[in-house]
């Protein structure tokens, strides 16, 4: 039998596949059009529909918003730059700091450990007020300390401290047997952990590492606690000054458009590494 | 130092007979092994002389893998004493890695790295641990790829080669450092049948090539025709040892005439 020409049997099968298929993508046009009638229906019939599109969905509002909150995002985008950088980096270093052994290396270990337990712990939200009025507090210098460098530095300490958890899950995911392939050859400590062990480590984790993008993206914008004008602050500016709550929903929709991206990306490198590491990830 | 196939030279070969005192590369004395309770190795003594092969054989859980990882320098011992050359390296106090470098050892896993092309494994050890220049690395180790049959596949992943392929660039890897000893942990063990024969030849032209090789297989036709010695390992202690035309062929203890038997009954022998 050439593939070219199937059996009835195969014949039959495609049939029977190609109807189930149609019938399944009829189902889920239906679906998707009576739940997003109910939906649509609900909302427009609720008593307080005209008020709540006048407050929150007005275009007019929006239009006049949409500049100073776009300039605004644009600090957001700048600081989430700055910041994803500096998380990776010290988050690679506490990983690999609470993976060492041996006695000398006991108080970093201990002072990763702790700085982890620390900073896993305390809501952003707090740490933020503590670093932005805290450290201005203490005076190091005669000049105002920017609140966005301050924003900043709260940000990397909290994220560093999970994504370095990230990070040790994935050193500790790579087999055993690497490292022993790599000692066997000779190679220190170090070295086995540099070559060997975090390459295929930080290849495994890039999934869950862009989801903590994703999370430090909007998460950008509770710098506006401390004070600078990013795209949050623009639009509680505008929504003060028109008595309309809609520049919220315009920098919320920022953030989502913001988001999008890297979130098909995280979900593109998930399914890679499945493809990967799995033949059987279709069933 | 030469890379390239190393002719067998005459001149090198044992004496039969009782080997010599000073041919010594690898002597085991007395090993113990134990992890927590469970005595894994109970006084094990074994040399391996220059240009010698020697196998060593017995049951799963036998201490085969254990032995070859402490000798190796891969787990710290519980007694006894291992020279290298004369040198105690189970000292605590010697540069563990720099004894590490002078073993070449190969996994029943494999172990390639998957993230490197089969050259950059190859190539790793020879660049890092002894500073041989990149070029000169390079060079050196797509010589040993041809020479292990895997020329073609020197820009490949191992995930994309056939577990005999893969075995033999590991192979590639190991004795890429030259090293002073080759430990074989049951490097068949994880092939399909038809791929164990492209391993066996590769490890039998070391053989005659003058390698140093010290194994555990479970292929004793293998054993029988390449060891100069066989040991056999029974519950962590040496339990019959000899040629082996005389441990295969005529064992004396009853425990390795159960074993043999064993062997024979799964058509490995």
């Amino acid at each position: 039998m050439s593939p070219e020409q199937p059996t009835p049997l195969e014949l039959s099968r495609r049939r029977l596949r190609a109807g189930r298929s149609r019938r399944s993508t009829l189902t889920a046009l239906v679906s998707t059009l009576v739940f997003a009638a109910v939906l649509y229906l609900g909302v427009t019939n609720a008593p307080g529909w005209p008020r709540t599109q006048a407050t929150f969905l007005s275009p007019q509002v929006a239009w006049d918003s949409l500049p100073r909150i776009l300039e605004g995002l644009w600090l957001n985008i700048r600081v989430l730059a700055v910041a994803a950088v500096c998380t990776l980096v010290l988050a690679l270093v506490l990983a690999v700091l609470r993976t060492l052994r041996g006695p000398v290396w006991l108080p970093l270990r201990l002072l990763a450990t702790g700085y982890v337990d620390l900073f896993r712990g305390v809501p952003l939200i707090v740490l933020l007020y503590l670093v932005g009025f805290g450290v201005p507090a203490l005076r190091f210098t005669d000049s105002r300390i920017n609140p966005v460098i301050l924003g900043t530095v709260a940000l990397v300490l909290t994220y560093a401290a999970y994504v370095s958890e990230v990070f040790r899950a994935g050193i500790d995911s790579v087999h055993p047997s690497q490292r022993l392939g790599a000692r066997s050859l000779g190679l220190s400590y170090g070295q086995s952990m540099k070559l060997v062990v975090l390459p295929q480590a930080v290849r495994r984790v890039t999934p869950p590492l862009l989801n903590d993008f994703v999370a430090m993206q909007k998460d950008v914008g509770l710098i506006s606690l401390l004070g600078p004008l990013d795209a949050v602050r623009a639009a509680q500016i505008a929504s003060q000054s028109s008595f309309n709550f809609t520049p919220y929903v315009v920098a919320a929709l920022l953030f989502v458009l913001l988001s999008v991206p890297t979130a098909r990306l995280a979900d593109w490198a998930t399914a890679r590494a499945a493809q990967r590491e799995q033949s059987g990830a279709a069933l | 130092m030469p890379l390239g196939p190393v002719a067998r030279d005459t001149s090198l070969d044992l004496p039969p007979g009782p080997r010599r005192k000073e041919d010594v590369v690898l002597d085991v004395r007395g090993l113990v092994k134990a992890y927590d309770d469970a005595v894994v190795l109970n006084g094990i003594d074994l040399t391996v002389a220059e240009h010698e092969v020697v196998t060593l054989i017995g049951s799963s859980g036998s201490g085969k893998s254990t032995l070859l990882r402490c000798a190796g320098v891969l787990e710290p011992i519980s007694d006894g004493q291992i020279l290298l050359d004369d040198r105690d390296i189970s000292d605590p106090r010697i540069d563990a890695d720099a004894v590490r470098a002078r073993f070449g050892v190969v996994f029943q896993a494999y172990n390639l790295f998957p993230h490197m092309t089969v050259l950059d494994n190859v190539m790793l050890a020879p660049r890092v641990v002894h500073g041989v220049p990149p070029k000169e690395a390079r060079a050196r180790a797509e010589a040993l790829l041809a020479r292990v049959g895997l020329a073609d596949k020197a820009g490949a992943y191992p995930d994309r080669l056939s577990g005999g392929q893969q075995q033999r660039a590991a192979i590639a890897r190991a004795i890429a450092v030259e090293p002073r000893v080759l430990l074989l942990d049951e490097i068949t063990s994880a092939l399909d049948p038809e791929l164990v024969g492209e391993v066996l030849g590769l490890v039998r032209e070391l053989a005659s090539g003058g390698a140093t090789i010290l194994m555990a297989t479970h292929e004793m036709g293998f054993a029988k025709q390449v060891a100069d010695h066989v040991v056999f390992l029974d519950q962590g202690v040496v339990c019959e040892e000899g040629p082996p035309a005389q441990v295969l062929g005529e064992p004396t203890r009853p425990r390795t005439q159960e074993f043999l038997r064993r062997v024979i009954d799964a058509g490995r022998l």
